[in-house]
């Protein structure tokens, strides 16, 4: 029976429920080749929903991701156009899409800034940023190598290398949330600011570390779609920020901080994914598509705060509402 | 904790150093509008041209208004992300009376009215159900805005009537645009609500600490409900303005508006935490706004990068007093 109250299971069943309404006019929709293929075209929503669900339970928002995303796919376009090999640019895209969450991080932490702010000015400082790198000018896939394009989309076991990074990604971040210190510090640090200080934990190193994989994850992502769409532009994953969000949200991930877990996170993802690649299968306009996930967000939403009971606290909630 | 020091404080109580500077943040911010001016008046020629000045006003007139209510709302620890999407909405319910005929009249109460209404569902979800505001504002947000892809798809409004283009293209005054007009009026309106009246206390109060304020007999729910219908409704004018500026809507019409209205909230000294404030602020934020995009237009610089400038402004701005009051303590 408890089992059957958790909000995964739920989700899942939403999720099994919306496959099947999908598949009984459409079959060919949960063929393993196209859920594969929804796999593969919801990986980065997946893993930005990772990185942005880490700073959601520190009780952060980071609101930079997607501009981080295109800032750091672009750079993986001209160092490959520069012919730097594949390895390096995948290290350099992680590496820089670490500093830009380092920077947001460090402003949270060390000046004590709301994070909300200060990802809402470096979101349009970094998407400003490409523009000032490559003067507004678009990189095309004929100006892409073929290696660079290719690697998302190799296929290894029957999946292409977009899906499992993933899938690797989930694994990683299930584990670093389960199994270490870090882990266990974001839920911590989410759920009781000042017990945490208490325990030994620093708050806003916490934060930072949350923001710093926010951005390596999506930096990473960056190079993932850019070469995948074959093409490099300023505006690249505009107000994607949002939809980051929405996954977690839908998932579970309580904004409040402190509590949510790694299934919760990809299986919003899938579900957003699910709902914007069935939209056509399915007949419906992609118009559709803002208005059903809005209203995804808000069911779930209002599902969330049904099912929250807050035993330790009962006393003060009656005489909340005694009043 | 830095986080500590510019929050929860009532604006009259304020003490520690970084305190004390926000307590002066007007004048800073001031100080900021005036230097723009002046580095303005140098940098062109064109700049204190009278009709460009005022055709100038529009880069801030709409999201200003928006921004007093944001102002109250953002006061009371809750946000409204979905004002850009309330400016679609309104702005194609509009568009379609237009097609069926309406006059001018009827349009305004229309978009005045979906303002209402949208403003109404974001109160009650935040108010009503207890919602967290930003989740449910994201929400809607994309409701709002997808509704207005629905109806329009990737085709526009277009043809309103004449009439209908006072509110965005018309002057009351030799150059005084009507929207510069409304801005004032709003932050006339806004300045006496917050700062004047009971209502401006409850806001603050729940603010500072909600649950206190409940416990002091403030309707907490009534006040976040209505302030909620306020930025639908301001959004509601701004739609009216904005549609009849630009004589179309798109589906597109205003996206990216809320983080634009946060901005100048923010740059305006009030913080993003609850409490504390003023509408002086806003008011000299948007200018700063305004001021900083013309002369960057003016020097033929791309809007991209203007919004480089913004974030980097909103940040230092932010980081400033605080870098400065970490100094001192050493």
């Amino acid at each position: 029976m408890s089992m059957l109250k958790s909000r995964e299971t739920i989700l899942a069943l939403a999720i099994l429920a919306l496959l099947a309404a999908i598949a009984s006019r459409f079959p060919g929709f949960v063929a393993p080749r196209n859920l594969a293929r929804v796999l593969t075209d919801t990986s980065p929503l997946i893993l930005l929903a990772l990185g942005q669900m880490a700073v959601i339970l520190t009780k952060c928002i980071d609101l930079s991701v997607a501009a981080n995303l295109a800032l750091c796919g672009m750079v993986a376009a001209l160092m490959n156009g520069a012919g730097v090999p594949l390895p390096v640019i995948l290290l350099a895209v992680v590496l820089l899409g670490g500093v830009l969450g380092a920077v947001n991080g460090l402003l949270v932490w060390r000046l004590g800034i709301p994070s909300i702010v200060v990802t809402l000015g470096t979101m349009t400082i970094y998407r400003g940023s490409i523009f000032l790198m490559t003067g507004g000018a678009w990189i095309n896939a004929h100006q892409m190598s073929d290696a660079f394009k290719a690697f998302p989309r190799t296929v290894v076991l029957g999946l292409p290398v977009m899906a499992w990074i993933g899938l690797a990604g989930i694994a990683a971040m299930a584990l670093l949330l389960t199994r270490t210190p870090l882990g266990r510090a974001f839920y911590a640090v989410g759920g009781n600011p000042h017990a945490a200080v208490y325990t030994g934990i620093s708050v806003g190193r916490t934060q930072c570390a949350a923001f710093v994989l926010s951005g390596a994850l999506a930096g990473l992502t960056g190079y993932l779609w850019v070469a995948r769409y074959a093409v490099a532009y300023v505006d690249i994953a505009a107000g994607f920020e949002l939809d980051v969000v929405a996954a977690c949200v839908i998932g579970g991930i309580a904004i409040a901080g402190g509590a949510g877990s790694v299934a919760g996170a990809v299986m919003g993802a899938l579900f957003l994914g699910i709902i914007k690649n069935a939209l056509p299968v399915v007949g419906i306009s992609p118009f559709w598509q803002m208005a059903i996930s809005g209203s995804a967000i808000l069911l779930a939403i209002a599902f969330n705060a049904a099912s929250r009971r807050d035993p330790g606290r009962i006393i003060l909630k009656q005489a909340e509402h005694r009043t | 904790m830095t986080t500590a020091i510019n929050g929860r404080h009532i604006p009259d109580r304020l003490t520690s150093p970084a305190a004390r500077a926000l307590k002066s943040w007007e004048a800073l911010l001031l100080v900021v509008a005036i230097a723009i001016f002046i580095l303005n008046t140098l940098a062109s020629p064109y700049f204190l041209d009278p009709w460009n000045l005022s055709d100038a006003s529009f880069n801030f007139t709409e999201k200003a208004m928006i921004a007093f209510a944001m102002a109250m709302l953002i006061v009371a620890g809750e946000i409204d992300l979905s004002v850009g999407a309330i400016i679609a909405l309104a702005s194609t319910v509009m568009g379609l009376a237009m097609t069926a005929g309406a006059s001018t009249p009827v349009l305004v109460l229309l978009g005045l009215g979906t303002g209402l209404l949208c403003g109404a569902f974001n109160g009650l979800l935040v108010a009503g159900f207890g919602l967290p505001s930003i989740v449910v504002t994201i929400g809607t947000m994309s409701l709002f805005r997808g509704v207005s892809y629905i109806v329009l798809g990737d085709g526009a409004f277009t043809g309103y009537p004449e009439s209908f283009a006072w509110f965005g293209q018309g002057y009351v005054f030799w150059v005084i645009t009507v929207e510069l007009v409304i801005f004032a009026l709003a932050a006339l309106v806004f300045g006496i609500l917050l700062h004047r009246t009971s209502f401006g206390r409850m806001v603050y109060a729940i603010g500072n600490n909600a649950t206190a304020a409940r416990f002091s007999g403030i309707r907490v729910e009534r006040v976040r409900f209505v302030l909620f219908l306020l930025t639908g409704l301001m959004s509601g004018i701004a739609a009216i303005c904005l549609t009849s500026r630009l004589g179309s809507t798109r589906p597109s019409i205003a996206a990216g508006f809320e983080l634009e209205v946060v901005t100048i909230v923010v740059l305006g000294g009030v913080s993003i935490l609850g409490g504390s404030g003023s509408v002086l602020g806003v008011v000299l934020a948007a200018l700063v706004m305004g001021l900083v995009t013309f002369g960057l237009g003016l020097l033929n610089v791309p809007g991209i990068v203007m919004s480089i400038v913004t974030g980097a402004l909103l940040i230092s701005v932010i980081a400033l007093p605080r870098l400065w009051a970490m100094a001192r303590r050493r």
